[in-house]
């Protein structure tokens, strides 16, 4: 873990209980995951009840409580890509992966994740891979795509 | 850069931008927008790159890495030369007969559009049949425009308006303005603009906010995501603008974190704005300060209504309030904040420019400019087109958008998200007009038209787009929270073929309910698609009950 990035994050926001969203959001994007502890280093430095801190982390889908995968598998799941067929590509990657939307798997090699919308419609339906967007995707071409990330 | 002190200083350095600009070195504008980036079009950007820098070609030709040009179906779009050759569909091993094409003044063939029927090729960007159609007073400068580079936007005539309005008009002249324009907002409401500044600006607290509403979670809808990445500079102009009208001290940006070029272009305009002078103290001489901080939604779509983004601003929580008073009068820490959508701002300054009686002579009776429109779904040409208000929806889907693809026919099309409503096919003569649409059922929303071709299932897409709002439901009230998960019950059993009897009653109930007890617009307008399918699809409802009842469960057709 970026124990120093995460120290440098807090330490910008430090005795400011409004930003505690921006703090969260920094500390998400660099380690991916917002531990208990951090939380409660967050809480302390921007001088909220650690309360408030859990209510925005359990609220705001960006923010996981619990450790994700080397790679985030997402489906968008925008309508234009449900209409082009994303259901079938969901069934496929939840076939090679054996997760469920929201699970990592005992390796921590994917977490795999659904939501919308991506903004890419005119290239639906997509798999995007760690921010890496694969359009026009159909089912036989998920498990070449996921060879890619070990 | 020193910081720009007044109005004559911006037409000096303007006038110096253009003067530096060699008029014998040509632009090549490659797209890097949402779908031309899902596409790579940063390995054709960087084939330019090392091809020009292979044949030493930098003071002839300039590459130029822009936002979304309009036609993401055929991306990656590349548009080159001063008479803009629309190039489509390129590919790194395209680039060098591109570059060789555009050094000689002609056209590289196996990349120019051709009409999939006669063949017919179209070279120019005013000639490809997607574009012909369109009117492109906001986006039409983003091939122009590395959204990275303020004085690309200056170049092209930015912040003209905003020194016009400093300089030569008081803030009522500006809301008169705007007001006279007839500007209505872009996000869903068609509310108009000027009456909510004006409400902001008499609210009697000092300290007043102006809010970008970036946040654009209506699904299928991503004209806000391109406009503010391919032009950020032009929203907050118009930000800038609204503030001196109304009053503002501070805006604030609420956009999406999870767009990295978004987020890039969105920081990088705001920082050079302030280096050039255009935000801060005493800008372009005139005393006004004015500064803008940048807030990001982070994954739910609630915090797209205006109260619940307020909160959200604030550090809380996205839960909405009741409106008895308006966040116009009372929003961010209980000031008044005058809150419009992307698109709304991006109008503003070429309001002030030209003027309201230029800018209503644009559009139809009641709705004045043009529309931003996301197209998609079940359409051959999708993509971000613009078009003046009161054009017909069949010139959209069937002119610009080339009609349904893979032969199928058209049955419905959609507008609005997850709010909105679906017209079936014989009602695409309606046209694009705020008041037009929601009397049909249809509301433009923030102008996500998504178009469905006769094999889809429309009780289908009712289901979805209702799991879709009750995982968004942020919870606070009961009649959303629940009234939405029972609703999407019967609806799942509908279309999994365990429809009973007296289920569409049910769900007529639940909706009236829900709608009239919920507190915001999420829970409001929950059932909105519902009752525009019971308007125009409750045969296909019926019948799959009918079929449920006589034990032929014929299932959801989509799978």
């Amino acid at each position: 873990m970026c124990e120093k990035v995460i120290d440098g994050i807090i330490d910008k926001y430090r005795g400011r209980p409004g930003a505690v969203i921006h703090a969260l959001t920094e500390i998400q994007h660099e380690n991916r995951w917002l531990p208990r502890e951090v939380m409660e280093r967050v809480a302390e430095a921007l001088e909220v009840p650690f309360s408030q801190v859990m209510q925005i982390a359990s609220f705001y889908k960006t923010f996981s409580l619990t450790p994700k995968g080397r790679h985030e598998v997402h489906v968008c799941t925008g309508m234009t890509c449900h209409l082009r067929g994303a259901p079938a590509l969901m069934d496929k990657v939840e076939e090679l992966t054996g997760l469920k939307p929201g699970e990592t798997d005992a390796d921590s090699r994917f977490t795999y994740e659904r939501g919308s919308c991506l903004g890419s419609c005119s290239i639906g339906p997509e798999l995007i891979v760690d921010g890496k967007h694969y359009g026009r995707m159909t089912p036989d071409k998920v498990e070449d795509v996921l060879k890619r990330y070990e | 850069m020193t910081k720009l002190q007044s109005v004559a200083e911006l037409e000096k350095l303007r006038a110096d931008i253009l003067a530096r600009r060699d008029p014998a070195r040509t632009c090549i504008a490659v797209c890097a927008g949402a779908a031309c980036d899902g596409l790579d079009s940063v390995a054709v950007a960087d084939a330019f790159k090392s091809e020009i820098a292979k044949q030493g070609l930098a003071d002839k030709i300039e590459l130029r890495v822009t936002g979304c040009h309009g036609y993401c179906e055929k991306g990656p779009n590349v548009v080159a030369g001063p008479k803009d050759v629309c190039y489509f569909e390129v590919t790194p091993q395209d680039v060098p007969g591109i570059v060789a094409a555009t050094l000689k003044g002609e056209v590289f063939e196996p990349c120019v559009y051709k009409d999939p029927l006669t063949g017919a090729k179209a070279v120019h960007m005013n000639e490809v049949p997607y574009y012909k159609h369109q009117m492109r007073l906001l986006t039409g400068d983003n091939i122009r425009i590395d959204p990275l580079s303020i004085e690309d936007y200056i170049a092209v005539g930015g912040y003209a308006a905003l020194a016009k309005a400093l300089s030569s008009m008081t803030p009522d002249e500006v809301l008169a303005e705007v007001k006279k324009a007839n500007l209505r907002g872009r996000g869903g409401g068609g509310f108009p603009a000027g009456s909510k500044w004006e409400t902001t600006k008499n609210a009697p607290d000092k300290t007043k906010y102006v809010i970008v509403n970036g946040h654009e979670g209506e699904s299928a809808a991503f004209m806000d995501r391109a406009m503010l990445t391919g032009n950020p500079h032009k929203v907050l102009e118009g930000l800038i603008i609204g503030a001196y009208a109304i009053g503002a001290q501070q805006g604030f940006v609420y956009t999406r974190h999870d767009a990295p070029r978004l987020v890039e272009h969105v920081k990088a305009a705001l920082a050079q704005a302030e280096e050039y002078g255009f935000l801060g103290e005493n800008i372009l001489g005139s005393g006004l300060n004015f500064k803008v901080e940048l807030h990001f939604d982070v994954g739910i779509f609630v915090s797209g209504e205006s109260s619940a983004l307020m909160r959200s601003i604030e550090g809380n929580a996205p839960e909405p309030r009741p409106k008895y008073i308006r966040t116009s009068v009372q929003g961010i820490w209980d000031k008044p904040s005058n809150l419009n959508n992307v698109e709304t701002w991006a109008n503003v300054p070429q309001i002030i420019a030209k003027g309201a009686d230029w800018f209503s002579g644009i559009g139809s009776e009641r709705s004045k400019g043009t529309k931003l429109v996301s197209l998609s779904g079940h359409v051959v040409n999708s993509g971000i087109v613009e078009v003046p208000m009161g054009t017909p929806l069949r010139t959209l889907i069937f002119d610009i958008g080339g009609g349904v693809r893979d032969g199928k026919s058209l049955k419905a099309v959609h507008f609005g998200g997850a709010m909105g409503g679906s017209l079936p096919a014989d009602r695409i003569d309606a046209t694009l007009d705020f008041d037009e649409m929601s009397k049909l059922g249809a509301p433009i929303g923030a102008g996500g038209l998504l178009v469905m071709n006769e094999d889809t299932d429309m009780i289908d897409v009712a289901r979805y787009l209702l799991d879709f709002l009750t995982k968004e439901s942020c919870g606070k009230c009961v009649p959303c929270r629940e009234g939405m998960w029972q609703m999407l019950k019967i609806l799942t059993n509908i279309a999994e073929g365990r429809g009973k009897k007296f289920d569409l009653d049910r769900l007529a109930d639940l909706m009236e309910v829900t709608s009239l007890s919920s507190l915001c617009a999420l829970g409001k307008t929950a059932s909105d698609p519902l009752k525009a399918m019971m308007r125009y699809f409750k045969d296909e409802f019926e019948t799959r009950i009918a079929e449920a009842a006589v034990g032929n469960p014929a299932g959801s057709q989509a799978k």
